[in-house]
């Protein structure tokens, strides 16, 4: 299989939250700190993943008209497992998430990757894309915390770095430059549309000179 | 006399304070998605606000009715999915039969309400804030209201910022989110506000 196409598709060119715009609103409300970001990357991935291989599977019997409900059933059954899961061993972070980790069950990336991938392809495939489409998501709100928080609070790791006797989610964090200068309002709503409107930004422009230099390649090659 | 103060600080909140897109971040994806026209965002907004308003009553009579004497609480996330998406659906066949102008009107819109994460959203929140039917179901439809009143302001400033001249790249989606980045500043003056 194009394992390599794939990881690019789900990293880069056809990153979930970059280039298919999924899920804004979890990455806009949550990417305020590290722990944030990586707690519900990974949670996304998790889901992604089960998700993936069970409506792979069970693609053939899934009749074609109810389909869009039984994919809602099994995702909200993995979201409930992962929540439940999160507010047992990690109490922490099920915390600083609150009502976001059950709304994953109407995140578009999940469903939309069930509708558009897992339906129609293998399972060893749909397992493929859900973790390297959940790396996408990951990655992407991690960049986003790491602006943010460094930005907004001058800090970087909280609640992952230094923590108190090991407890995931106590750490104070390493504090680059005094709280008191950093831009607070990044840490807010707004830093959240303005943020994620530049990184995308960011990306089209990146696409863009890519694809001019292939354009310039042919040309020349033709030539 | 307290009943009515808190459903007044609930409104106020729904609406302005803790606005469910500017300062919440629910329900983005419609936000984002249907607000190129004035017109859309208006019929989108209240559809949302009719079904923020319904969901938020039936999931508060089967949260407490069903749920709870049966000690299911770790059913919730799943139970309220399929009231909402069955609702959805019953909405549909209703207008289809008895106000076909609007449900026209609507189109795609109503079966995307179901996964707008306000919906379920707002259902959860009632139910981790302990609201009682009242209160819940004054929550749903201000949040509603709340989603109307962002969504037409966003649609409007868009149609305007189509004729400015920007970078390039922030073309279509990135010059959305930093108008709607400037919006949410503009909503965050209204934190702190109190009644009483």
């Amino acid at each position: 299989m194009n394992i390599k196409k794939q990881f690019r598709d789900g990293l880069i060119t056809n990153n979930p939250v970059l280039v298919q715009l999924l899920g804004m609103c979890s990455t806009m409300a949550i990417t305020t700190m590290l722990f944030n970001g990586i707690g519900m990357g990974i949670s996304v991935l998790v889901i992604l993943t089960c998700c993936n291989i069970v409506i792979s599977a069970m693609r053939k019997v899934i009749p074609n008209d109810i389909r869009i409900a039984v994919f809602v059933v099994i995702i909200a059954g993995f979201v409930t497992i992962v929540d439940l899961l999160l507010q047992a061993y990690i109490p922490a972070l099920s915390e600083s998430l609150g009502v976001f980790i059950p709304l994953i069950v109407v995140n578009c990336i999940i469903i939309g990757r069930a509708e558009a991938f897992a339906a129609k392809n293998t399972i060893g495939a749909s397992a493929l894309d859900g973790i390297f489409q959940g790396l996408g998501y990951t990655i992407v709100l991690t960049i986003m915390c790491i602006i943010r928080e460094f930005l907004g609070s001058g800090s970087f790791g909280k609640g992952l770095i230094n923590t108190v006797g090991g407890v995931i989610g106590t750490g104070s964090g390493l504090q680059i430059f005094p709280e008191e200068f950093g831009a607070k309002l990044l840490t807010m709503p707004f830093g959240g549309f303005l943020t994620l409107g530049v990184l995308i930004a960011v990306m089209q422009y990146a696409l863009r000179k890519s694809k001019e230099k292939k354009e310039k390649k042919e040309k020349e090659g033709v030539k | 006399m307290e009943q009515l103060t808190s459903i007044l600080s609930i409104s106020l909140g729904a609406i302005l304070i803790n606005n469910f897109i500017f300062s919440q971040f629910l329900g983005c994806c419609p936000f984002l998605g249907c607000s190129s026209k004035v017109d859309t965002a208006v019929g989108m907004g209240l559809a949302v606000t009719f079904v923020m308003g319904l969901a938020s009553a039936i999931c508060w009579v089967v949260d407490y009715y069903v749920l709870q004497p049966l000690s299911l609480g770790f059913l919730q996330t799943l139970t309220f999915i399929l009231v909402i998406a069955a609702l959805v659906q019953f909405v549909e066949m209703f207008l289809k039969k008895s106000i076909p102008s609007l449900y026209s009107a609507l189109g795609i819109y109503l079966p995307l309400i179901t996964t707008n994460c306000a919906v379920l959203g707002v259902v959860l929140l009632n139910v981790q804030n302990n609201y009682n039917f009242i209160e819940s179901t004054v929550y749903g439809i201000t949040g509603g209201l709340g989603f109307l009143l962002a969504i037409v302001l966003f649609a409007s400033v868009r149609e305007r910022v189509e004729f400015a001249e920007y970078p390039e790249s922030f073309e279509g989606f990135p010059i959305c989110l930093v108008t709607a980045s400037l919006l949410a500043l503009a909503f965050m003056g209204f934190s702190g506000m109190k009644i009483f």
